[in-house]
């Protein structure tokens, strides 16, 4: 639980500080330094366990499923990181205090970067490489957050994309790498994965793991090629970029390549891979750092070159040269962070980070300067400072590696040596000379507490790089002992080796440095250069933006041809696709035993040619003429309910027979609204048009035939067994009912039906919101002609008269009528569709046609002045009655929509059985009653609407789009 | 029987097809109404014809035709209801939006008849 809580505090930390108030600066560094003391604390009391060399794990289950536990794991390595992680972290806090104006929005700024250090923690404490993988991407996203901070700055927002984007692709390199590992192993485990080392390197995929997994590290790491966008990544505010690029983000990569060092190293190609890729680096960087006008950008190119650094001593992969790298590791955070502290004071007090413009510094800024004098001899190398300890084991084990005879390596490190102490000596010359006077501020020096961290850090150097072995030791100790475990050299760390070949490699680095410095000012004008000699060439960000731009017009390109908004062709597409497909998938069937067919009836077949005349007529009228289409199709439906009647569907007859009126009549309603028919103009009618209706027609023909022997397939070859026995044999017995298919809608499948009666409420509320604040449109408004003849004397009266005393009376007496009888034969259909044709379904509908009829004849206004419909409620009484139906068999113990069958006794109307199926039933109807008045009356009332529009919504009217 | 049925599926699923790929919303919501009567004979007529053989449990039968696939259809045929609903109010809201009854807001292959003022 206590290693639980290093990662848990930091993203509780962050979730509070984003809460805070905007300009709590302080309540918000109190608890960002109060969340890094805790969690240094925490992990100093396990430093007895580190020390004694034993492992410690918390397992807790993530995906058992999948073999997945969530592992916090510390060894040496884990905890030496966890302190650097957790110390660094404590004087960036406090550097940050100082450093964020009161201006800026700090809840965002501590709350990023509590939760960039819990994700920190998460990469460095997993054991489990998936949950490694996991907490390397929150790096990814919580460092483009912070590097984003001041995101209305575009270069911010262009280098936090570049560096997630870069760091969030080999992070997903890495995790096909860590599958791929995980592959070989057997399992995710760190532990397991580590003593693995021998099968792993014997693997067929060795090299795919490799190359993924060193993809991740480089990438994160800022390793070359992808170096490009860590000097961009300085667009964030200085304690991030001291934070980040010292101690944290880019040395996730190495610390991975540490990790795995026993699992994946030993092998020439860990050596070129890594190696190469550091040797590059560590030139790259530290060439191009001389040339840099930016404080920060040359602290940046540094950090490159000092992580190739590390990475070529992990790329030489012997004991020693690991020792060297993990030294290296603790060395260059300790000077880095306080150079960047030092570049951020800079910048905060003088306003300018260009260092063509700063110097003379140390007259304003003394204290500062000589912390910043010190930390940049640490970062060249000089002796006595930490920076030489480690670059001298660098030095020895370059020239280990190219042994008497090769030399090559021995040379870059030099050159590299040679390099690094100019780009501190142009660093450091910023405090000397005559004092600036065109700074945009007039500097002084920075609060005692914000130079306090890089006084500390400062210290750090000195005394580790006097006293090692006491200072360092031990925990370096630590370290080196989890990684390399039996093979751990005896190595010496101490200022003095005696004169020998590494120490001359030092001192021709120190001479030879400044020497070329002196050289580049005084003879080749370096205050002038815009541009990296030789190198400028290989411009990485370049070809970043480049790749970019080609993925978005190669995206740009492909949904220009392969992409369409327009409905037709997606049509036509689907419906190709549908004919097509199945042709392809469908083999040889396997039998062709066919079942005696039924005789042929001739009346059935006038009947059906009536259907297809009418189809085939209402396809061939519905450009010109709506009603007549309207009317076929509706011929072609009452056609089917035929059918269904015919082959023994009496329900569906019903249901079909019922449907099609409503259908008729909303479509009847909406039609009124549609813009009038332009007349057809054959002659007119262009040849491309005509293509488009013979593809059209091709298509169609294709797709009748296609379902003509489908169907007929089916219809002639003998059923597999179904399910159907099982209904026909319990309808009665266990559903209480003799109409099996009504049996089948409310009690075996009454889930479905539940569904489906939900649907139909979304479906007539959706209807309802969407005609809430429709206007027909203004060219609809208008009496058709046929109704507005002055010698019409109906054309005065409104639809009530009109029904009450006018042309309709006779209609009006009759169908007012009718409301009874349509509600007794309503409330028949629905008692019976238990045992015979019938039900909720059909009843709900014949009840609403009653009361639609009435709206036919007179009107909306009537007809609401005369009866109070509310479809809203019956909507809700018959969804709540359904589903309370369903929920009351848990009153009982029984699973949901569980039927009870009750037999009561009752006088007069003698035995009578109630399922409770009967009550979900009565949901049934009352929901489809409520649905159907619902879409149809609110379209009815579009009418009302478009009476008063003329008058009274005429403003509203010229504001619409025309 | 079994051809008449399957030739009528034909018939009605052509002439939907023809509708649903017009430009106009009319045809469209008249196609996809035909093309939801032969998909629901289609779905009926899995379960093979039978003439008077209704699926009601009654003790002079002679025998029943299959109840599932009329339990699905009878679901089919109201949701049915619902989609046309939803379609005929959506085209009455596009065209109100975009001021044509064209199924696309802009074709240009298609002439968009231009909005008549009243």
């Amino acid at each position: 639980m206590l290693l639980f809580s290093l990662i848990f505090v930091p993203f509780v930390g962050s979730l509070v500080a984003a809460l805070l108030p905007a300009d709590a600066r302080n309540r918000e560094a109190w608890l960002a330094g109060g969340v890094t003391v805790y969690g240094l604390v925490v992990a100093a009391s396990l430093y007895p366990e580190i020390a004694a060399g034993e492992i410690l794990r918390h397992d807790l289950p993530w995906l058992p499923a999948q073999g997945l536990d969530f592992v916090l794991r510390v060894d040496g390595l884990a905890w030496v990181f966890t302190m650097l992680v957790l110390a660094i972290g404590f004087l960036v806090v406090l550097y940050a205090r100082y450093y964020m104006s009161p201006s800026d929005p700090v809840p965002r700024f501590f709350s990023f970067l509590l939760a960039f250090m819990g994700s920190m923690l998460g990469v460095v404490l997993s054991g489990n490489l998936v949950q490694l993988v996991v907490f390397w991407e929150l790096t990814s996203l919580t460092s483009f957050l912070l590097i984003a901070y001041w995101h209305h700055r575009a270069d911010a927002r262009r280098g936090a994309r570049m560096a997630f984007t870069v760091t969030a692709t080999g992070g997903l390199c890495l995790m096909a790498g860590v599958l791929v590992l995980g592959h070989i192993v057997g399992s995710y485990d760190l532990d397991v994965v580590l003593a693995a080392g021998d099968r792993i390197r014997a693997h067929d995929l060795y090299l795919v793991a490799l190359v993924l997994i060193a993809l991740g590290a480089l990438t994160k790491s800022a390793q070359f090629p992808f170096h490009f966008w860590l000097p961009h990544a300085m667009a964030a505010p200085t304690p991030v970029s001291s934070y980040l690029h010292s101690a944290t983000m880019v040395k996730a990569g190495v610390f991975l390549l540490v990790r795995l060092w026993p699992a994946l190293s030993g092998t020439p190609e860990w050596s070129w891979i890594i190696g190469g890729a550091g040797v590059c680096t560590l030139l790259i960087g530290a060439f191009a750092a001389i040339f840099q006008h930016d404080l920060k950008g040359l602290l940046a190119y540094s950090t490159i070159s000092h992580l190739g650094l590390i990475t070529v001593l992990i790329g030489i992969g012997t004991p020693l040269a690991m020792v060297a790298a993990i030294f290296h590791i603790l060395n260059h955070a300790t000077f880095k962070a306080s150079l960047f502290m030092a570049a951020g004071i800079i910048d905060h007090e003088t306003g300018t980070r260009d260092m063509r413009v700063l110097r003379g510094l140390r007259h304003k800024l003394p204290i500062t300067a000589t912390l910043a004098i010190v930390a940049g001899a640490a970062m060249a190398g000089v002796p006595l400072l930490n920076g030489f300890l480690s670059k001298e084991m660098f030095f020895s084990e370059a020239l280990l590696v190219g042994s008497d005879r090769n030399w090559w390596m021995s040379a870059a490190a030099v050159a590299m040596g040679i390099f690094s102490v100019a780009y501190s000596l142009r660093f450091i010359a910023i405090f000397f000379g005559p004092p600036a006077t065109d700074l945009p501020r007039v500097p002084h020096e920075p609060p005692r507490w914000m130079r306090f961290p890089v006084e500390l850090l400062v210290l750090a150097c000195l005394v580790v790089g006097v006293v090692p072995a006491i200072s360092i030791g031990p925990i370096l100790d630590v370290a080196v002992h989890a990684t390399l475990g039996a093979s751990t050299p005896q190595y010496d760390l101490a200022p003095w080796h005696g004169f020998n070949l590494p120490l001359l490699m030092s001192v021709i680095a120190l001479v030879g440095g400044v020497l070329f410095y002196v050289v580049l000012r005084n003879r080749f004008d370096l205050h002038a250069r815009t541009r990296t000699p030789l190198i400028y060439r290989f411009n990485g960000a370049q070809a970043y933006e480049t790749v970019m731009l080609r993925l978005t017009s190669g995206a740009e390109w492909l949904l220009r041809w392969l992409g369409t908004s327009r409905l037709q062709p997606q049509l036509l597409i689907m419906i190709i696709a549908m004919l097509g497909v199945p042709l392809l998938l469908a083999g040889v069937p396997t039998q062709w035993t066919t079942i005696p067919r039924q005789g042929t009836d001739p009346l059935f077949a006038l009947v059906w040619v009536i259907g297809c005349v009418c189809a085939v007529a209402g396809a061939w009228m519905a450009k010109y003429h709506r009603l007549a289409a309207l009317s076929l199709i509706g011929g072609t439906g009452i056609i089917t309910a035929i059918t269904f009647l015919w082959l023994s569907a009496p329900d569906l007859a019903l249901t079909q027979l019922m449907v099609e009126t409503v259908t008729t009549v909303l479509i009847l309603l909406g039609l009124r609204w549609l813009p009038p028919r332009i007349e057809a103009k054959e002659l007119e009618t262009p040849s491309g048009v005509w293509l488009h209706r013979s593809r059209d027609m091709a298509v169609a023909v294709a797709g009748g035939l296609a379902m003509a022997a489908l169907t007929y397939a089916v219809l002639i070859h003998p059923a597999s067994d179904t399910i159907s026995d099982f209904f026909l044999l319990r309808a009665l017995s266990e559903g209480g009912g003799s109409n099996v298919v009504n049996v089948l809608l409310v009690d075996f499948r009454s889930f479905d039906t539940l569904g489906e009666v939900t649907v139909l409420s979304i479906v007539a509320l959706t209807v309802y919101a969407l005609l809430r604040r429709f206007r027909p449109a203004p060219e609809s408004t208008g009496v058709p002609a046929q109704q507005g003849h002055s010698l019409d004397p109906a054309s005065h009266q409104t639809p009530a008269e009109q029904a009450n005393s006018g042309y309709l009376m006779v209609a009006g007496i009759y169908l007012r009528l009718l409301l009874p009888f349509l509600g007794v034969i309503a409330v028949y259909f629905f008692m019976r569709g238990h045992n015979l044709p019938g039900g909720g379904f059909v009843a709900g509908l014949i009840f609403a046609v009653a009361i639609l009829v009435q709206y036919m004849l007179a009107g909306a206004v009537w007809v609401e002045n005369h009866l109070r419909v509310r479809p809203h409620r019956w909507l809700a009484f018959g969804l709540v009655l359904a589903c309370t139906t369903g929920l009351g068999a848990w009153l009982f113990e029984y699973p949901f929509l569980t039927t009870h069958t009750a037999h009561v006794t009752l006088p007069l109307l003698g035995d009578l059985h109630l399922p409770s199926a009967f009550v979900f039933d009565l949901g049934v109807f009352a929901a489809v009653v409520g649905t159907t008045m619902l879409i149809l009356v609110a379209l009815a009332h579009q009418s009302v609407r478009a009476h008063r529009l003329p008058s009274e919504e005429a403003p509203q009217d010229s504001r619409r789009p025309s | 029987m079994e051809f008449i049925v399957a030739s009528s599926i034909a018939m009605m699923m052509a002439a939907g097809v023809y509708l649903v790929l017009r430009a106009q919303t009319f045809p469209v919501v008249l196609g996809l109404s035909l093309m939801t009567y032969a998909v629901n004979v289609f779905l009926f007529a899995t379960g093979k014809l039978a003439i008077n053989l209704p699926p009601v449990i009654n003790a002079d039968a002679a025998g029943y035709t299959d109840p599932l696939p009329q339990a699905l259809v009878l679901t089919a045929i109201v949701i049915s209801f619902g989609m046309t609903a939803v379609i005929v109010v959506m085209a009455l809201r596009a065209y109100l939006e975009s001021g044509n009854d064209h199924v696309d807001l802009s074709a240009p292959d298609q002439p968009i008849s231009k909005r008549r003022s009243s």
